[in-house]
């Protein structure tokens, strides 16, 4: 578990000083695969750097399983960092030493023997599903396979913890989509929390239970992700939810109840979902905002459907698309 | 001075002077070259290294107060011509070699003239590492020493080699200077035959194998940047 308690960062620039975050607490449970969001700017790399001690916090602490890393040496810092290893956007390999190497080069750092070393590197490059590039250079490789290597060494170390910053950022909707099922396995499979940083609302949708929102520096809005995203409370939260801002314009009927239905990796596209529910259940929904996207076989995002006034009609529709599964239903009330 | 050059005469005596000469000058100038550029590297790279690593913002932060006089007397034995650095480090040859002329001697004055300049060579080749990559290997445990020997270092061996070639062909130039006091090789030929007795042609050929040699080692250091840069694909 690490908890993040009333962390601020101050930089001291010959310009000034930057408040780059302000009393931030968090909590990332074992097994959480926690997302931080927020535009560019808003702290996120600090925050996450701060969480390794790459960065010194101003004020406040981080504790891992109950131990406080700012009261850490450097040499003991550098024995946390195998437990908490980290990927980056860039993906950061060692460009002049082939993959084998690069996923050996944590354990080469902890003293792991060679032979040792590249045993765990063959497993690791199994697990990403490069097998065949042990002795192939990053240079040769695509942004997305740079990745998977970078995912073998951060897990070289078997780390209990892996922090993602902007990882996906630089590569494709598919390849994004390809990455976040790879960690999202990782997760499951190898039981590591993963800390998520991104801008992208989509990749929290994805694979995150739990997010945070920062906004210039500190916490708009933290819970379960169904939840903030069924029905954000923050500006900065409603920002991302709905970038264009559909919330506002929302038509509703007088007495029209409202349903937000977010997809978080249901295996039924949005508005055929709707169809099926006139049909099956003769429920006559209104779709008044959508906006889902089908990554592989699988739709992201949410949806608002105004319903008939009658509680047992809602009672129906809620059940009926709650049983399609990794959908979230929930009643808005009081907006629009 | 030309017509005078190549008149058979001249030719002939040339050709005479460098069957005889040219094989041995040729291997001192080799020799000196090679020796002087070692032992700048060896002095000159771990300077280039703290020059980086020692900053605010490096990996192993030195005090301020050693990166002012490292950057100072780098910059000072830099700025001193190397005629007068030749004859200023006499005491120094002399306690090091026993002697402050001939070619060995010539050596210990070219490895001062060049250590400051590898080091600044170094630095620039070490600057040019993508700091990400430094802060990657931060972020897995490495310390200070680690970072620097598996990570800046290796990263940056095509440029390392590209900048030592660049080392390497200064100081063959820098030989051909140590002439004046006493050093062996084509330097020495050019300015005996050439300079104290007016056989230019005899200077001409070994400007000639100089200026192969350049080319020569510039080729060979180019060549084996390229080829194990492994950024670009073979
Ligand atoms: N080393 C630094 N020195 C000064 N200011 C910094 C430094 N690192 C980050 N900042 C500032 O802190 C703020 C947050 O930056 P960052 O954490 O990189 O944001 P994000 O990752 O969310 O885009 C920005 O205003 C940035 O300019
Ligand atoms: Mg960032």
């Amino acid at each position: 578990m690490i908890e993040i308690k009333n962390l601020s960062k101050t930089f001291r620039t010959a310009g000034g000083t930057v408040e780059a975050l302000k009393n931030i607490s968090l909590t990332v449970n074992d097994g959480d695969i926690y997302g931080i969001i927020g535009m560019s700017g808003a702290g996120k790399s600090t925050l996450v750097r701060c969480i390794n001690m790459l960065e010194r916090p101003t004020e406040g602490a981080v504790l891992m399983d109950g131990q406080d890393l700012g009261a850490l040496t450097q040499k003991e810092l550098r024995g946390v960092r195998r437990d908490v290893t980290m990927i980056f956007q860039g993906f950061n390999l060692l460009m002049q030493k082939t993959c084998l190497r690069n996923i050996c080069f944590p354990l080469e750092l902890a003293g792991v023997k060679k032979a040792e070393a590249k045993k765990r590197a063959m497993e690791l490059l199994e697990i990403v599903g490069l097998p065949d590039k042990a002795e192939s250079y990053p240079a040769q490789l695509s942004g997305g396979q740079q990745q998977r290597i970078a995912i073998a060494r951060a897990l070289a170390t078997q780390p209990k913890v892996l922090l993602c910053d902007e990882a996906t950022s630089a590569l494709d909707p598919k390849t994004t989509h390809d990455i976040l099922e790879l960690l999202k396995d990782i997760n499951e499979r190898l039981g590591i929390t993963i800390i998520i940083i991104t801008h992208q609302m989509s990749v929290v949708e994805e694979i995150c239970n739990r997010v945070a929102i920062l906004d210039g520096g500190v916490v708009a809005e933290e819970g379960e992700v169904s939840a903030v995203f069924a029905d954000p409370q923050s500006d900065a939260a409603k920002r991302l939810v709905f970038p264009d801002g559909e919330e506002e314009v929302v038509p509703v009927h007088p007495g029209e109840r409202v349903l937000r239905v977010v997809f978080n990796g249901a295996m039924a596209a949005g508005a055929p979902l709707i169809t099926q529910m006139a049909i099956d259940e003769k429920i006559a929904a209104n779709i008044l905002y959508a906006s889902t996207k089908c990554l592989g076989d699988k739709v992201y995002g949410n949806m608002l459907l105004g319903l008939p006034e009658e509680e047992e009609t809602v009672q129906r529709a809620v059940k009926y698309l709650t049983e399609v599964g990794n959908v979230l239903v929930t009643e808005v009330t009081g907006n629009a | 001075m030309l017509d005078k050059m190549f008149t058979s005469e001249a030719i002939s005596e040339a050709l005479l002077i460098l069957k005889e000469e040219m094989p041995f000058a040729l291997w001192e100038t080799t020799y000196v070259t090679v020796l002087a550029t070692a032992f700048a590297i060896i002095l000159g790279l771990p300077l280039g290294i703290l020059l980086v690593a020692g900053e605010k913002d490096g990996v192993l932060p030195l005090p301020k107060g050693v990166m002012h006089v490292l950057n100072v007397v780098i910059n000072l034995l830099r700025s001193i011509p190397f005629l007068i650095l030749m004859i200023l480090v006499f005491p120094l040859t002399r306690l090091i070699v026993g002697t402050s002329v001939g070619t060995t001697a010539s050596i210990v004055p070219l490895v001062i003239a060049a250590f400051p300049f590898v080091a600044r060579l170094v630095e620039s080749s070490l600057r040019e590492l993508n700091p990400n990559i430094i802060e990657m290997a931060q972020s897995m445990g490495a310390s200070p020493m680690q970072i620097i020997v598996k990570v800046m270092l290796p990263e940056s061996i095509p440029s390392l080699i590209s900048n030592f070639t660049i080392a390497i062909t200064t100081i063959l130039g820098y030989t051909a200077m140590s002439g004046i006091i006493g050093g062996g090789g084509l330097g020495k030929i050019a300015i005996n035959y050439g300079y104290y007795r007016y056989k230019y042609l005899v200077m001409l050929i070994a400007v000639i194998i100089l200026i192969i040699l350049v080319q020569l080692f510039q080729s060979i250091g180019t060549k084996l940047a390229v080829k194990l840069d492994r950024r670009v694909k073979h």
